[in-house]
């Protein structure tokens, strides 16, 4: 049961076509990986320099969703080798997978921040960072 | 060249991990921990992701990782609805009283 459909065939030709045994789908599944891990970079150090939490729920947030969604991306186009029923089947899930996290994570960041703000956790003003950076100064 | 791709960014995971971790055992508030808690969570099913990829067996691990981020969701909502709950329902009224507007 191996069903060809047309866009199999010109694909294929393609990936014929270049000698290195890498497809035009692997390099370009290959840069979204990287790029995903160049934003969990950024995600990381926000998450250790940022002074508040609401500056670090930014930097987790957006940084987290984002890099998530391309590193799965990635991984959806790196697995598609032959274009056969079972590997669409898995490229379909791992599009499940980035729709899923797509709608979940900003949700639950919010509900995280919605928490907090009824909490009392209250942000940081200009006062508070003169004051700890004077302390930090003092310890130096 | 797919294994080495997987291997790299596996690995490169894993050590871009360690501020996290960092966050979750310093820091100040539950708040913090939970969220850095999240964002490994996240990270975990990309992980899972790879880790087929390695195997071979990627349609088995594709699973694992939706269950894993449906759990995920799941745990950061309970958790942020269990430390709001965490203010007493006094000073919870008291405090809308003063906002000026009653809340169900």
């Amino acid at each position: 049961m191996t069903f060809d459909f047309s866009l199999a065939s010109v694909l294929g030709s393609v990936s014929e076509d270049v000698s290195l045994g890498i497809s035009l789908l692997h390099i370009i599944g290959i840069i979204s990986g990287i790029l995903g891990l160049a934003f969990f970079f950024g995600s990381a150090v926000g998450m250790v320099r940022f002074p508040d939490f609401y500056t670090r729920m930014h930097a987790a947030g957006k940084g987290d969703t984002l890099s998530t969604m391309l590193m799965l991306a990635g991984f959806a186009l790196v697995t598609m080798d032959d274009f056969s029923v079972e590997s669409w089947l898995v490229f379909i899930k791992i599009l499940a997978v980035i729709l899923f996290i797509y709608l979940t994570t900003p949700t639950s960041s919010h509900a995280l921040m919605r928490a907090a703000f009824e909490d009392d956790e209250m942000p940081m003003t200009e006062k508070d960072l003169k004051n700890s950076s004077q302390k930090h100064k003092g310890k130096k | 060249m797919i294994e080495w791709f997987s291997i790299i960014m596996g690995a490169s995971l894993f050590v871009l991990m360690i501020p996290v971790i960092y966050r979750i055992c310093k820091g100040p508030t539950g708040f913090d921990r939970i969220l850095g808690v999240n964002v490994i969570g996240t990270k975990t099913a990309v992980l899972l992701v790879i880790i087929g990829t390695l195997y071979g067996r990627v349609e088995m691990f594709v699973d694992f990782a939706l269950t894993y981020a449906l759990l995920n969701f799941v745990a950061a909502i309970v958790v942020s609805r269990y430390l709001n709950r965490t203010i007493s329902l006094k000073e919870m009224e008291a405090r809308e009283k003063k906002k000026g507007r009653s809340r169900a």
